[in-house]
Order: structure tokens, then C-alpha cells, then sequence
């Protein structure tokens, strides 16, 4: 540690050059944060061109979010109805997208398959990442509407004009199938790096033993790729509880009848439609609550991992 | 990349077998290619016809229309989604050269710099990466409200300052392209703290740099989240708040709800992010996989 005291001096730059990111982020977040747990304890709302509170209330807010008999302001659905929402379409769009991306990431680094044009399919099946999901949504509305060209082959091969943003389950199928189009590609680039890092000698030694591919997958890969998989999937169910982009603009913010309504769906109605604060502000720290809980475990597997994954999947579905 | 099996060892058999599963395979790609591409292929097309030819019930063709410039002059028309691009490329670019240059800045201080607080600095960013923008949303709009900056840039752009993901990126790989003893030596020859990190770190540093900048542009550009709750005055509106806009014309129908000029509208609003990706997927590629296991 002599280096250490030659440094010493240096020590007033280190202040420096880390201050303009922690300034910001204490007055654009850190500020914000605390400022959005104060208001869930108050009463606080616009009411035509009243401001009424803040009062402190307590806990209201969130006794009003889980009580199942109110429907609170402009028949917003309570909480647990958005959560149900949230987590039926993260998991429809998420088992499809694992699949897709395990099976992906195992062909794409197989020594015995030897794939061709490799940077061609990674190229594709990561674009859809980087479309705005504004539009993506904005472009499913137009192709599945009632006379986009989905229900024209519909009515040329005789079927019935199918309303797709009018019926709870194929609402829920488009937000779930967006998301996984947008995030698969994303999640076996990931993975792939995740068997990548695997001890190339054990799947030679595998080989020499006469190891089918199926065992080599289930004995060797799929063991020594779960610390992996479970990270992704953790980061894949964080980004999840944020989904709003999709559901928001394609289904109008949760129709039909509420039934495609998120988590934060729910948020932004209630902080620029019904501007009510303190719930907006309840909904806010039960959020951050089961995120950090989740981030918690995220973090448990990272210490276990030999791997240790570290960046967040770049807040992923 | 090198096999050492499939060489000498392998039966008839299981040549047959490695054929087969390699067919399976490429079906398999070409399948997800498809699946992939027909959202944007049908874009395309669609961005050629006119309404009328959009809305026959049985009209469903997969060969374009030759009206590709008339809807473009028709999602033009008006000015508002120019407006709009200009709107988004300001907030995009000062954001992600903000996100990028500021994180830089960060990573470069905790690096090398020796000061009390630095384990403290690094684990705290850690900490806060995992926390959705979503939720400090409220109090942050509240702030944006009180402070009079509602349907401004500001709160659009400054906040990346501070980019927890890009931090941690920068960091890693600052730890492996910049030695100290580049910086030493720096010092040696004279130059000042805020010159050896413009002027000799960052370049050495330039590959992460443009990764960073071309994500942080791209996310930059398509959020939605924020805009639509700070900004309300058609003036100020970015192009994810207007395609949002879209919507509620289409769901009302009449003479805004044009799918003509809607196909344009999506198709110009993703387009400059195509023509970049398809220019340098190979970095962006590389990029996620090294930010994510590499450490």
C-alpha cells in the first residue's frame, strides 16, 4: 500500500470528479424518491382546480389500494388486479422468450453444430431491442386492428373480424408477445455469454466419454449455466413490474375492462389523470418494496455465482 | 472457433445425427428471423400504401403500393412530427453525450483517484442501479412542476448525468484499457488532472465510449415514460409522446386516423435507429455480452 500515499494527494480529485454524477442524482432522484415515500403518507390530490392536502393520513393510501371492495377514483382497479395483470403477461411473454433464448444460445455456442452466418441471426434477433416500444405497440395496434392485416387474412380465408383489443386474453397475448419479440434476442446474447464461460474441458471431456448432446445440456450446461439463468430471469421479473410502454399504448392503459392494466400503468393514471399523489405515492413504494427484494436475491446469486454476472440486464422483460 | 472432437471419433451415425440437428437448427434461425422481421417487412409495405387501399376487408397483399413519398409528405404534413424528430434528436443527443461523458468522469474518479469515500461512491451506485426510474417518477415530476420546468427540455436531458447502468459499464472497462501508469506519467510530464482525463484517458477509452453513446441515444430517444408525463404542449412533445398520439386518433377514427399516414409515422419514428444498428450491431452485439459477465 505505498502507492496509497503517493496518491494521497490526488484524493481532492477523486471529490471532484465524482461530484457532478452525485449531485444530479441526488436532486433528480434521490430528492424525488424520499419526496415520493413522504406523499404516500398524505392525502394529497388535485380536485378540479382545488389542491386538496397535503394531510397526513398514514397508512390510507395503501389500505385504500388493497381494500377490495372500493373502487377508488374513476373506477381505477386496486392494486392487486394490476399486479395479477402484470405478472400473467411477464410470465406469457417470459417461458416463451427463456425457451426461445436458451435454445438460441445453445445452438449458437454448440462446437459440434458449427452455425454459419451467426452474426447475421444475432444481428436480427437483437433489433427488436432497440425499436422504441412506443412504436412497436403503435404498429401491433394498426396490423392487429379491426382492419389492419391480420383480420384481412382473417376475411379472405371466411373467419369472423376478430377485435383483439377488446378481448382480455388476445390483449394480454399481444402486450406479452411484444415483450417477448423485444427482449428474447437480448436474453440469449446474455446467456450465451453465460456458456461461454463455462470450462470449455468439461464438454471435451463430456465428448470423449460419449456424452449425447441432450445429457451434455442437462448434466453440464444447464447446471452450470442456473446461477446465470436465474439472474437473468430476476432482472427479466424487475424489468417486468416496470412494463408500461406496451401495455399502456396498445390497450389504452389497461382496457379491456382493466384486465391489461400494470403496476405502473395504474401509476401514471394516477399521477397525470386522476392526480392523486398520495396513492400515486403508495403505488410507488410498494413497487420499489418488491424490487429490492428481488434485487436482493439478484445479489445473493451474484455472490454465489463463479460467473458473477453484474450489469443489469439492461432493465429487461 | 476451434473443435477438438468431431474429427476423428465420431461414427457414421452420429454424423447423420450432428446433419440432422444442424438442419433442425437453421429452421429453427430462419424461423425466428421471420419472426422477427414481419412486423418491420409489413411496416414497410404498409408504409407505401394509401389509407383507402389499407382499409378493403379483403385486400391483405403483400406487394407494396407506390405511395411511399405521398404518405411520407402526409405524416410531414403540418410540421408537428419534424417538430417532433427535432425535439427528440436535442433530448437524445444532450442526454446520451451527458450520460456518457459525466459517467465517464465518474468511473475515471473512482478508478483512480485514492479517497475516503470511493468504496462508498462504487457500492452506493451499485445499490441504486436496480431502482426503476418508475419509481422516484412522482416526487420527480412533482419537483419538475414546482420548479416551473413542465413542458421544458431540462429535466429531459440533465438528469443522465447521473447513469448508474453506464457508470458500471465505464467502470469495467476502464479497469482493463487504462493502466496507471499511463496517468503516472501524465503527471510526470506536467499535464493537469482535468487534461489527462479529456485529453489522454478518454481516448483510450473511445471503443466503450461510443457503445455507451449509441445506447444512451437509443434510450434516450425512445422513452416514453417521462416525456408524456412532463410534456403537454404539442411544441415540446418528442416522437414516442406523438406516436402515443397516434392512437387516440386511430381508436376515434375520422380524418386523422389516416393508416397511411400512421404506417409513416412509426416507420420514421424508428428509422434512424435501424440505419445506426445495422451499422455497428457488431459493437452493440459485443456490448451486452461484455457488459454482462465480464468482471
Amino acid at each position: 500500500m505505498n502507492k496509497k500515499h503517493k496518491l494521497v494527494s490526488y484524493a481532492k480529485w477523486g471529490y471532484i470528479f465524482i461530484a457532478p454524477f452525485f449531485i444530479v442524482y441526488a436532486v433528480a432522484t434521490l430528492v424525488p424518491l424520499l419526496s415520493t415515500f413522504y406523499y404516500s403518507l398524505f392525502e394529497y390530490r388535485v380536485q378540479g382546480f382545488n389542491v386538496v392536502g397535503p394531510n397526513f393520513v398514514g397508512l390510507d393510501n395503501y389500505k385504500m389500494l388493497f381494500d377490495k371492495t372500493s373502487f377508488i377514483n374513476n373506477g381505477q382497479l386496486q392494486i392487486l388486479q394490476s399486479f395479477k395483470n402484470t405478472m400473467i403477461m411477464w410470465v406469457m411473454g417470459a417461458v416463451p422468450q427463456f425457451v426461445f433464448s436458451l435454445l438460441l444460445a445453445v445452438i449458437f455456442t454448440s462446437a459440434r453444430l458449427r452455425i454459419k452466418g451467426q452474426r447475421f441471426f444475432k444481428t436480427v434477433i437483437y433489433m427488436p431491442n432497440l425499436i422504441m416500444a412506443a412504436s412497436f405497440a403503435m404498429l401491433f395496434f394498426v396490423l392487429f386492428g379491426a382492419v389492419g392485416p391480420i383480420n384481412q387474412i382473417i376475411a379472405q380465408t371466411g373467419g369472423e373480424t376478430v377485435y383483439f383489443f377488446n378481448q382480455t386474453w388476445t390483449a394480454r397475448t399481444l402486450v406479452a408477445f411484444i415483450n417477448f419479440l423485444m427482449w428474447f434476442g437480448n436474453t440469449t446474447i446474455l446467456l450465451m455469454a453465460g456458456i461461454m464461460g463455462i470450462d470449455q474441458s468439461l464438454f471435451e471431456a463430456a465428448s470423449i466419454d460419449g456424452a449425447t448432446s441432450i445429457q451434455v445440456f442437462g448434466k453440464i450446461t444447464m447446471p452450470l449455466l442456473m446461477p446465470i439463468l436465474v439472474y437473468v430471469a430476476i432482472t427479466s421479473l424487475i424489468g417486468g413490474l416496470q412494463m408500461f410502454d406496451v401495455p399502456q399504448i396498445l390497450t389504452n392503459g389497461g382496457e379491456p375492462a382493466g384486465t391489461c392494466s400494470t403496476l405502473i400503468t395504474m401509476l401514471n393514471g394516477y399521477i397525470s389523470t386522476t392526480k392523486n399523489y398520495g396513492v400515486a405515492g403508495a403505488i410507488s413504494v410498494l413497487v420499489f418494496i418488491v424490487t429490492g427484494v428481488l434485487s436482493f436475491i439478484v445479489y445473493k446469486t451474484m455472490v454465489t455465482s463463479p460467473d458473477k454476472p453484474k450489469k443489469k440486464a439492461k432493465k429487461g422483460v | 472457433m476451434a473443435t477438438t472432437y468431431n474429427t476423428t471419433g465420431e461414427t457414421k451415425n452420429a454424423r447423420i445425427q450432428t446433419n440432422a440437428a444442424r438442419i433442425l437448427s437453421y429452421i429453427f434461425l430462419i424461423f425466428v428471423t421471420v419472426l422477427s422481421l414481419a412486423p418491420f417487412v409489413l411496416l414497410l409495405i404498409n408504409s407505401t400504401k394509401l389509407h383507402r387501399e389499407l382499409t378493403i376487408a379483403t385486400n391483405f397483399s403483400l406487394l407494396p403500393s407506390t405511395h411511399f413519398i405521398d404518405n411520407i409528405k402526409l405524416a410531414m404534413s403540418g410540421g408537428t412530427l419534424g417538430r417532433g424528430l427535432l425535439n427528440s434528436l436535442l433530448v437524445a443527443g444532450g442526454a446520451s453525450i451527458l450520460s456518457t461523458y459525466f459517467s465517464a468522469m465518474t468511473a475515471y474518479g473512482v478508478h483512480v483517484y485514492d479517497f475516503k469515500l470511493k468504496k462508498f461512491a462504487f457500492n452506493f451506485i451499485m445499490v441504486v442501479m436496480m431502482i426503476p426510474t418508475q419509481i422516484s417518477a412522482l416526487g420527480f415530476v412533482r419537483l419538475v412542476n414546482n420548479w416551473g420546468l413542465d413542458n421544458t427540455f431540462w429535466p429531459l436531458i440533465i438528469p443522465s448525468i447521473a447513469a448508474p447502468a453506464v457508470f458500471f459499464y465505464m467502470k469495467q472497462y476502464i479497469e482493463g484499457a487504462l493502466p496507471m501508469e499511463v496517468v503516472e506519467a501524465a503527471r510526470v510530464d506536467g499535464a493537469g488532472e482535468f487534461k489527462i482525463f479529456n485529453m489522454i484517458s478518454l481516448p483510450m477509452i473511445f471503443p466503450a465510449m461510443a457503445v455507451q453513446l449509441i445506447f444512451a441515444f437509443t434510450s434516450a430517444w425512445n422513452n416514453y415514460f417521462i416525456p408524456s408525463l412532463i410534456i403537454t404542449d404539442g411544441k415540446y412533445k418528442t416522437v414516442p409522446v406523438l406516436i402515443a398520439d397516434l392512437r387516440a386518433n386511430v381508436a376515434a377514427g375520422g380524418a386523422a386516423a389516416d393508416l397511411g399516414k400512421v404506417y409513416m409515422s412509426v416507420l420514421i419514428a424508428i428509422i434512424p435507429v435501424v440505419i445506426v444498428y445495422i451499422f455497428i450491431s457488431k459493437y452493440i452485439v459485443e456490448g451486452v455480452s461484455l457488459g454482462a459477465v465480464k468482471g
